[in-house]
């Protein structure tokens, strides 16, 4: 990290009475950070082996992708969410409340209308998914880097813009899914609505090196994200350019929302929620921080809550509907909170 | 170190600013005045590229601040706005630390941090270092951004309204502090401000903008008188000596 080297160089130089609180937040972080590490690994471990009977060459096959989904779906979600909050400098949007994971299912239904059932089915998935993705990331800037990059601070009226466009992405997936024949529904049905019941291997393994890539590049972009959480003014006197970092910016978590979308389908508050707890527990002060506990939280969230409603209670597939339920009652409280300051 | 050159900002048809020109070369402050939408800020914002210039030029060190690189900008100039609101919850130590960003691109080194800790020893926050920003009140968390502007340790530092929201006790300390880091540490400072009398008392040179053109620019003694208030307010105004101070003062 950026400042443990200097910490020493600082701590000789002053009281240490005035470095104590600064260690004492540090080590808060990492400690919660760990724990957090330690209560992911441990849902994993438990989903992999609790209640499982028989020979393990069975059992691997069949929760390791499913596994693998929920990891890698967890933190697509949650790094675009937490980065897409700083490029739109509040803590209250996400890519899917602003309509994101809509443009991805209008441009799927789009898709199948326009280049018809024969050809999505025989496409080779890793081009097509590649195809889409290069859509998506020119739509979302189009319509989202003028709206955000331009240092438009209005709150309101970004979040009403945001869901208006979602309502219309929907509306309009909807309309033309109601005009494509039966068979071309399910085979759009199939692709916009999977689960994590039904992963498609192959796409994982697309996923998991798409999502790779990304994280490694917002890596390298994390300080220059410190910086534009200052506001864009501080940021441009610093020497970092808005513009061009929320453009950069935004078209990888157009990459994120399209490999998160195309695994399990559309979850509107699930990034919100995990976000949000993120800065609770570990604050905000570096993105380094803030993004790995968000991305520790979404594992957690969906492979524990997986594990006990599948293993434990015995239910199936419901776990997307708590989640969104819990997200939904962390929005609104947000929203109450910011109103009544 | 900083010119400008007929800058003009046009809002439709109207020209905020209109064919400003402007150089800075010696250490001191430069106290920019005139009344509201005279233009100052926008002045101010293009120089320091927070807003893209319709025409004209400005240069810092020779550079073209639309063409050249944010960070060379950045390690030559640097800019306050009015605050706005951060992202991040951060104390103020960290804060301080962002003005090493140009220099040392997030990874502060042992040199950032001596420069960090000068910083919060020029304006008397180590008490308050390790405090968390939203916990101070406004004029103790105005300093802690001035001292972020003074470790990024630029020749010229751009003030816009630093004034504003501090009482009298606060603001004259902060124009106490940047008449030090202009007579201590060198520095080219442009502050805009509102009220004549701190730019009479405390600034080298003034330049009086109207409807977007610079009208007067020189010392404050040619500056602060009676005719020339009047001709950039537009209002009538007593100017007396005051214990050496050119002071303004208004007729009930």
């Amino acid at each position: 990290m950026a400042d443990v080297a200097g910490n020493h160089v600082s701590a000789a130089a002053e009281d240490p009475a005035q470095v104590a609180p600064k260690r004492a937040a540090r080590q808060h972080s990492l400690r919660m950070l760990a724990f957090l590490a330690v209560l992911a690994l441990f849902s994993c471990a438990l989903f992999m082996t609790l209640g499982a009977r028989g020979n393990w060459s069975f059992v691997l096959p069949f929760r390791a992708p499913k596994l693998a989904a929920m990891i890698v779906v967890g933190h697509a979600i949650a790094l675009s969410t937490v980065i897409f909050q700083t490029l739109s400098g509040n803590r209250i949007l996400t890519p899917s409340i602003m309509g994101f994971d809509a443009l991805y299912a209008l441009i799927q239904t789009l898709m199948v209308v326009v280049a018809g059932t024969a050809f999505v089915t025989a496409a080779d998935p890793m081009a097509l998914f590649f195809a889409q993705t290069a859509v998506m990331i020119l739509f979302a800037l189009g319509l989202y880097g003028s709206l955000i990059g331009r240092g438009a601070r209005d709150l309101l009226r970004l979040l009403l813009v945001g869901v208006i466009l979602g309502v219309l992405f929907r509306s309009l997936a909807g309309f033309l899914q109601r005009l494509i024949d039966p068979n071309a529904f399910v085979v759009l049905q199939d692709r916009l609505y999977a689960s994590f019941n039904g992963i498609e291997t192959d796409l994982l393994a697309v996923a998991v090196v798409a999502i790779g890539l990304v994280t490694f590049a917002f890596w390298r972009l994390l300080p220059q994200l410190d910086v534009l959480a200052l506001g864009r003014d501080t940021a441009i006197s610093l020497g970092v350019d808005p513009v061009r970092l929320t453009q950069l910016s935004l078209g990888l978590v157009a990459v994120l929302v399209s490999v998160s979308t195309a695994l399990v389908g559309p979850v509107t508050f699930f990034g919100l929620l995990v976000a949000s707890l993120a800065v609770a527990l570990v604050g905000s002060r570096r993105h380094a921080e803030t993004l790995i506990a968000a991305s520790l939280i979404a594992v957690i969230c969906l492979v524990g809550g997986q594990t006990i409603l599948e293993r434990v209670l015995g239910f199936d597939t419901a776990l997307g509907i708590i989640i969104e339920f819990l997200g939904g009652i962390v929005f609104l409280a947000i929203v109450l909170k910011r109103g009544i300051q | 170190m900083i010119e400008a050159v007929a800058l003009t900002k046009l809002y439709g048809d109207s020209r905020v600013v209109d064919g400003a020109s402007l150089t800075l070369d010696a250490p001191g402050v430069t106290a920019i005045i005139g009344p509201n939408g005279a233009g100052k800020s926008t002045l101010l914002s293009m120089i320091a590229r927070l807003l893209p210039i319709d025409e004209g030029k400005a240069f810092v060190d020779g550079l073209d601040v639309t063409r050249a690189k944010g960070d060379e900008l950045a390690r030559r100039i640097s800019v306050l706005r009015q605050e706005n609101g951060l992202l991040a919850r951060l104390t103020v130590r960290d804060l301080i630390g962002f003005g090493r960003f140009p220099h040392s691109k997030g990874r502060l080194t042992a040199n950032d941090h001596v420069k960090i800790t000068e910083a919060l020893a020029f304006l008397d926050l180590e008490p308050l270092a390790e405090r968390f920003l939203d916990e101070l009140s406004g004029g103790q968390r105005q300093r802690a951004f001035v001292a972020m502007v003074l470790a990024q340790d630029t020749k010229a530092i751009l003030l816009d309204e630093p004034l504003n929201n501090l009482d009298i006790r606060h603001a004259v300390s902060m124009m106490r502090l940047v008449r030090r880091a202009a007579d201590e540490l060198g520095k080219i400072v442009v502050v805009v401000l509102h009220d004549i009398n701190f730019a009479s008392a405390y600034a080298d040179r003034i330049v009086a903008m109207r409807e977007g053109r610079i009208v007067v620019d020189g010392p404050v003694e040619a500056v602060v008188s009676e005719e020339t208030i009047e001709a950039v307010f537009g209002l009538p105004v007593l100017v007396r000596e005051i214990e050496g101070q050119r002071t303004c003062l208004f007729r009930r």
